[in-house]
């Protein structure tokens, strides 16, 4: 089983700009999720998800690493996943490295299910183009939701 | 009284007992605990402030998913998780994977705006 997810995007805006866009609470909020977050490290935030589901959840994290505009990494939730940022300039603008790694346990699954059950089809709905088959898997497997 | 009706009908389709048996918290609590060790229904009953039979009716559900096995030690059954089910339905780092590509893309329109 996979531990960990590797994405890069290039986006066409200074690292300044993006760095802004993963610390600043309002601009986070725009594109992430609710926030108390600050780019200090040690500091503990959560990010508030709700789905359409009705699940309401508080993903408890904390800041490990803050290196203005190149590196922000923070402790993501209970199972103790880590997520990394990584800025890069380009000549097109910043070349974004996401790293999400750590998965783990029993609880780590249950979690992630849990919250991979309010996403999905809100994920689906709306971009259906960016899902490769891993997306169509999951919303065959929600039809078998029980109801 | 859904817990025992649900078990009784012996669903032909293993995902459809698991994800029913995880949607309800008392159960997700139960496989916690359980995680960490064999635990007696009575243990259980104590832990979650529940009657026996209520616990058991749950326990029950969860053997339906397989989730959890069960054995007999003297005069009680003794309860442990059985994570297969889980692992092998739910590949769920692929669930961070759909919510990573959809917030990267939301990143892009986000700064799109700013341009």
């Amino acid at each position: 089983m996979r531990r960990e997810l590797h994405f890069e995007v290039v986006y066409p805006n200074s690292p300044e700009e993006v760095w802004r866009a993963l610390t600043d609470p309002e601009e986070l909020a725009s594109w992430l999720m609710e926030n108390n977050f600050s780019p200090r490290v040690g500091h503990k935030f959560q990010f508030h998800m709700k789905s359409r589901l009705g699940f309401r959840r508080a993903i408890e994290c904390e800041v490990l690493e803050a290196d203005e505009p190149r590196t922000l990494s923070y402790r993501w939730g209970k199972e103790g996943s880590v997520v990394t940022f990584r800025l890069e300039p380009t000549s097109e603008g910043t070349r974004l490295h996401l790293e999400h790694k750590g998965f783990g346990g029993v609880r780590g699954r249950t979690l992630a299910w849990m919250l991979g059950r309010g996403w999905k089809r809100k994920i689906f709905v709306r971009l259906p183009g960016i899902l490769g088959p891993a997306g169509l898997r999951a919303e065959n497997l929600s039809k078998g939701d029980g109801k | 009284m859904r817990a025992v009706r649900h078990v009784k009908k012996r669903s032909s389709r293993p995902t459809e007992d698991v994800f029913y048996a995880i949607a309800d918290p008392t159960r997700r609590g139960l496989l916690d605990l359980l995680s960490e060790r064999e635990e007696s229904v009575n243990f259980l009953a104590g832990r979650f402030a529940m009657s026996r039979p209520a616990i058991s009716q749950h326990l029950g559900v969860l053997l339906q998913a397989r989730l959890v096995r069960a054995r007999r030690v003297g005069r009680e059954r003794r309860y442990r998780l059985n994570p297969r089910p889980l692992e092998e339905i739910h590949d769920w780092v692929a669930h961070y994977e759909q919510f990573w590509k959809w917030k990267l893309g939301a990143l892009g329109e986000h700064l799109g705006k700013k341009k």
